[in-house]
């Protein structure tokens, strides 16, 4: 066989950071088809305007499974008076962690599956930019409903509807504490002692659009936060069916609903702009002029180039995606589309460390294998183990982006312990050294293939293979 | 504050730079080279904005009942009343350990203490608390890491975080171990020598792995550690709804992680500097009084500080604790039972050999001139003048390093004194 020429070596080594730095790890045989295609093509080809994939499996929608938690309530409710409810309770919390399960394991089996890595990861990342988190216990059977409802239909959509169906999902009007906030001059304010609380309206302009530097001040965070009152969540039966004049209509029970009767009346001043009182529709454009805010594409822009290249991402790729989102209007498939064409995020080292989601996730496709949902406590459990279960980040803030923070001792253990026992159920299957070729391609060093093929037992190879520098970067 | 510089603090002088490591002479500091070497300090980063007026409620102050509403904790005396420190001051009821180790004169509380950030923002602000800087994001390593390299001449001593990950706070140059409870049994022992061959030339991946390791041979010489696992994997998976959560409410596993911490802290080269992260503080709604989430969040610090000050035996006269939070939250109820982002909150500092008792800072009353911006806590004294205070007498750090390197520009934020000694 003749040397491969520098070409064709620069060549591999694109396919296999498209595959692992765009994607979330190469499945045998994925190296190959991005060379063929040609890498960058074969990213944009992932890009599609119906959004990103659905995870299957048996997934109710958000309305449904409020309905499971609003049963918790009652059946709460009624055990103080009643030793029937217990037994009723406990199903009904046997329900709430069914449900959760059920969504984290299809949503890592879509990952470890799907031929279009590109547009999972990228999903990812807007999952954890509108987090909602099953920490809160309302939220625990809604956040997987919540990606797939309001995340996944957008990811290729304009921001401004992604932002706007993000907001007024049951999901984060619940984690946010929205659906109970309350005008204080409303007329529901006035006939009880209760009022505003201004949780999401902060983390909207702080987190989801304008960043923390942003411009905007305490001021602007109150009438927001009295802009928003009246989004909430619907009970069925109720509001416009009741007769209630300028309620939304309530269609069904745990879906969006506004309510006039908690809203704030009066015009609001936000970033120095006024807003006519138009009930619903107030929210809603301040929303859109936060959309379409320069500071919002700086902040996004900084975002992407943390989470796709490095913790300190070259100023010219991030002027380069502010720019593909201001020039667009916020269209985020043109927005990764600038992403692909950035030659910053080509650059052969790997500077980011995975999260222990897409460690895992890698692991299973470079395994060319899926968690299996009749199983779904396996997957689950190797993330609650290491850190970061799915559906579960610790604050609006989601997972943290940045490979320091993940580096720390305690984590890097655990995931030997992960990789050792993962090594074990490889081993069954196949072989290391080629797994090796087709997870990592021309990133595979002489070091690691080298350590690989000494190993003492394929369960050691293995695990070595899954704790290399380059299966740990990427 | 008198200072006398040693020979050997006048070589590290020499030798950093700059930057220099004396020992507070006075007596009273017990001062010696060979105290200051046992001395340990434990901080724990309370995340999502603890609200202070019910850590240690102003019971005494006329306008704490009517601001809070259904949330106020009860005066003294009454069921679910607040623990007496003073005529003013309480300590919330959940914090049972904390109130015995302040009669005792170990335990005080700052009542009106911030950060000088004023955005509002979690994670602003506690970019603020770790970083010690005077702006987010002024600085990308923690002040208890430079606390380490300021030290470093003179002493090297280990760190250690109690987390999954590693908080900003101990983030920089100089290598702390993390902790938290699960970590690695019975593995491959040439996986890890093959590792660090591998990981020889990266930088975040090779220091990680040898410091882990430590970590991992210093749990199994804590006694605890196979029952703290099979506790917590009793209370863990699958029968709770948020299995990551869950170990964190129970108090006995709190309690726990303090004994467990306490113990890696009596080890032959232990770490002597600490810090624990404990989250979900941000109580926007319901947040209840003497019983409900706060109070539940409090119970589980209460039991790592009592586990933390009952398992450091003997050593706790040589420790100091300080708990923090990123800010308060408003003085008033909202319209949801809880309360929304403010400014100053409590701090609590303990410790075995305090010397002195009472509040640390002023007070400046719920009075509706005095709140913040019409809503808040006013601050009346700078985390890090606390911060400072504690570096300069108990671990026996200088002004200089204290102002320029650990806390840059922070020369306006005098370290506060009589707060240890």
């Amino acid at each position: 066989m003749a040397a491969p020429s520098q070409s064709s070596l620069l060549a591999d080594l694109q396919a296999s950071i498209a595959v692992t730095r765009f994607g979330l790890g190469a499945r045998p045989g994925e190296i190959e088809a991005a060379a063929a295609a040609e890498p960058k093509a074969f990213l944009k080809a992932q890009i599609r305007p119906e959004g990103a994939d659905q995870p299957e499996g048996r997934l109710a929608p958000s309305s449904e499974n409020i309905a499971v938690f609003r049963g918790l309530r009652r059946e709460r409710r009624e055990l103080k008076g009643d030793a029937d409810a217990a037994a009723e309770l406990k199903q009904v919390q046997a329900d709430i962690r069914d449900i959760a399960i059920q969504e984290m394991a299809a949503r890592g089996r879509l990952a470890a599956a799907t031929p279009a890595g590109f547009r999972e990861r990228w999903t990812l990342f807007w999952a954890n930019h509108f987090t909602v988190s099953a920490t809160k216990g309302q939220v625990a059977p809604i956040a997987g409903s919540f990606e797939r409802e309001a995340i996944r239909p957008h990811v290729f959509g304009r921001f401004e509807d992604m932002l706007a169906a993000s907001s007024r999902h049951p999901a984060m009007l619940l984690y946010l504490d929205q659906a109970a906030s309350i005008g204080p001059n409303s007329r529901a304010g006035q006939r009880r002692k209760a009022g505003l609380n201004e949780n999401l309206a902060r983390e909207i302009l702080e987190l989801h659009t304008l960043g923390v530097d942003g411009g905007y001040t305490q001021a602007d965070v109150t009438e927001f936060a009295r802009a928003i009152t009246g989004w909430s969540v619907s009970r069925g039966r109720e509001g416009a069916a009741a007769g209630e004049p300028g309620a939304s209509d309530p269609g069904e029970a745990g879906g969006f609903m506004f309510r006039p009767f908690t809203h704030e009346p009066g015009e609001r001043t936000v970033l120095h702009r006024t807003y006519a009182n138009d009930g619903e529709g107030q929210g809603l454009a301040v929303l859109r002029d936060l959309a379409a805010h320069p500071a919002t594409a700086r902040h996004i822009a900084r975002k992407l180039a943390v989470h796709f290249v490095s913790d300190d991402p070259p100023a010219s790729l991030v002027g380069r995606l502010e720019g593909g989102f201001r020039s667009s209007g916020g269209r985020l498939d043109k927005v990764a589309e600038t992403l692909i064409d950035s030659p910053e995020a080509w650059r052969p080292e790997a500077a980011k460390l995975k999260s222990p989601y897409e460690f895992v996730v890698s692991a299973w496709r470079a395994a060319g294998a899926a968690p299996d949902l009749a199983q779904p406590q396996r997957f689950v459990g190797s993330l609650s183990a290491l850190d970061q279960r799915p559906f579960s980040p610790p604050s609006p803030k989601g997972w943290p982006d940045s490979s320091a923070e993940w580096a720390a001792p305690d984590q890097i253990v655990k995931r030997i312990a992960w990789a050792e026992q993962a090594a074990n159920t490889m081993a069954q299957l196949n072989d290391p050294a080629e797994v090796a070729r087709s997870a990592l391609g021309a990133r595979l060093s002489p070091e690691a293939a080298t350590a690989i093929a000494r190993a003492e037992t394929r369960r050691e190879a293995f695990a070595v293979l899954l704790m290399s520098p380059e299966f740990q970067r990427r | 504050m008198t200072t006398s510089l040693s020979r050997r603090s006048a070589l590290a002088y020499a030798a950093s730079l700059g930057v220099s490591v004396s020992f507070v002479g006075r007596a009273a500091h017990a001062g010696s080279e060979r105290d200051l070497a046992s001395r340990k300090l434990v901080v724990v980063v309370c995340r999502g904005g603890m609200d202070g007026l019910s850590v240690s409620p102003p019971v005494g102050d006329p306008n704490y009942a009517s601001l809070r509403e259904r949330i106020a904790i009860a005066p003294f005396g009454q069921p679910g009343g607040a623990l007496k420190l003073d005529d003013t001051f309480g300590l919330h009821p959940a914090l049972a350990s904390v109130h015995r180790l302040a009669l005792a004169g170990q335990a005080r509380i700052v009542p009106a203490v911030a950060t000088p950030d004023r955005a509002r923002s979690h994670f602003e602000a506690q970019d603020v608390l770790e970083s010690g800087a005077t702006t987010a994001y002024g600085a990308g390593s923690g002040w208890l890491n430079r606390t380490l390299q300021a030290l470093a001449p003179a002493r090297k001593i280990e760190a250690l975080a109690v987390s999954g990950n590693m908080p900003l706070i101990l983030r920089g140059p100089v290598q702390a171990g993390s902790w938290s409870p699960g970590g690695l049994e019975g593995h491959d022992q040439r996986l890890p020598r093959i590792l660090a061959d591998l990981y020889a030339k990266d930088p975040l991946l090779g220091p990680a792995l040898a410091s882990g390791l430590q970590t991992q041979d210093m749990a199994k010489a804590a006694a605890s550690m196979a029952q703290l696992q099979a506790n917590m994997q009793a209370s863990g998976m699958p029968a709770q709804p948020a299995p990551a959560a869950q170990p964190r409410q129970n108090p006995d596993a709190a309690r726990q992680v303090g004994t467990t911490v306490a113990k890696f802290m009596q080890e032959p080269n232990g770490p002597q500097i600490v810090a624990i992260s404990i989250d979900n503080f941000d109580t926007h709604a319901n947040q209840g009084a003497a019983q409900g989430l706060l109070a539940q969040r409090l119970a589980y610090l209460d039991s790592v500080l009592g586990g933390l000050s009952d398992g450091l035996g003997a050593e706790w006269n040589n420790t100091v604790v300080v708990a923090a939070t990123e800010f308060g939250r408003t003085a008033r109820v909202n319209g949801t039972g809880g309360t929304d982002h403010g400014t100053a909150s409590t701090a609590l500092v303990l410790g075995g050999a305090l010397k002195r008792t009472g509040i640390v800072g002023d007070w400046p009353t719920l009075q509706p001139a005095k709140l913040f911006e019409n809503r808040d806590t006013a601050p009346t004294l700078d985390m890090r003048a606390l911060f400072k205070g504690v570096l300069a007498e108990h671990l026996g750090i200088e002004r200089r390093a204290l102002d320029t390197q650990i806390f840059p520009d922070s020369a306006t934020a005098q370290a506060a004194r009589g707060v240890v000694a």
